[in-house]
């Protein structure tokens, strides 16, 4: 059995965390929902009038799953600061995971921006779980700055990579206390798995899900790679060798 | 009174309250978060909040999103 997750004194049901981007459509929500059992479910503001929102807050509601709105496509400190104010007001929540890109092509987190913004969050009174760069020079910094998580990147956001650099996410693991939690790049099961034997507390997926042939089947595929992934962790791997060990006796054999 | 709502042009006068009337016929729309000049507007403030010549407001919601 695995134990339950805490961040910032709050207690998790689950260590996966579902991103509800890219859905072709909403009326699958509930039944991914109820294959993945997410710890935190994460959506992002936009202005009203540009996309409908369509029941989405009421579809989680009733799902009765904790909400975790992020800065998505916040270019500097002051946006992501205002998005996730505004988040706090229209939510009621004062978490927050906090993204702040540094360009629209690689989507990838732009340090020194999310470190002032981690910064100011912290000091309004947000808990702040900062999507960063697999760095575990960074992720203490963050840590520094009172964020209650980390969530390094396996690999570019939407890329289905998979862990690019498996070390990277060990040293993350290793530098900080706050929980790690792999956001970005799990394509499938064996992804979400490979994050967790790694020591992240938990994982972040959402086009893995969203945007799979059967988003309800993979979202059960992670939910389960997730509890396998934690579990083989406390069970402990055996050490890797570059020769034979028989692990049945030699002696009496017939010969 | 000319104002600037979600980056377009819009004629209004009156309450944050009163704006909200006039694009969702609800004063008190819930799931909804309002910044005007990028300073947070309370819901409670809504209906007591007046919008002045040149204000530049912001109404957002939850939408899917990674």
């Amino acid at each position: 059995m695995s134990s339950m997750l805490k961040i910032a004194g709050r207690e998790l049901c689950s260590r996966l965390f579902l991103g509800t981007g890219g859905l072709p459509n909403l009326a699958l929500l509930p039944g991914v929902i109820d294959a993945a059992e997410p710890g935190l479910v994460t959506v992002s503001m936009r202005r009203t009038s540009s996309v409908a929102s369509g029941g989405l807050l009421e579809t989680l509601r009733e799902a009765k799953v904790p909400i975790l709105p992020n800065t998505a496509g916040c270019l500097s400190a002051r946006e992501a600061v205002l998005t996730a104010e505004l988040a706090r007001e229209a939510l009621e929540t004062d978490w927050v995971k906090l993204e702040v890109i540094g360009d629209e092509t690689s989507l990838m987190p732009d340090a020194v921006e999310l470190v002032e913004a981690a910064e100011q969050l912290v000091r309004k009174g947000f808990t702040v779980l900062p999507y960063a760069t697999d760095d575990p020079v960074l992720a203490r910094r963050l840590e520094d700055a009172g964020c209650a998580a980390v969530m390094p990147l396996g690999s570019p956001i939407g890329s289905g990579l998979g862990l690019l650099n498996p070390y990277a996410i060990e040293a993350v693991v290793a530098a900080v206390s706050v929980p790690v939690v792999l956001d970005a790049g799990v394509g499938t099961a064996s992804d979400a798995a490979l994050a967790m034997e790694l020591g992240c507390s938990a994982v972040l997926a959402a086009t893995a899900v969203t945007r799979a042939d059967d988003p309800v089947g993979m979202a059960r595929a992670l939910r389960l790679a997730v509890e396998a992934g934690h579990t083989a962790r406390g069970a402990g791997r055996i050490p890797r060798q570059a020769v034979a060990r028989a692990s049945s006796p030699m002696a009496g054999r017939i010969a | 009174m000319k104002i600037t709502v979600n980056s377009e042009p819009m004629e209004v006068s009156g309450t944050v309250a009163d704006l909200l009337e006039a694009r969702t016929g609800d004063r008190r729309p819930s799931g909804i978060a309002v910044a005007v000049d990028e300073e947070i507007v309370p819901r409670d403030d809504w209906a007591r909040w007046p919008l002045q010549d040149g204000h530049v407001v912001e109404i957002v919601t939850a939408v899917q999103g990674g």
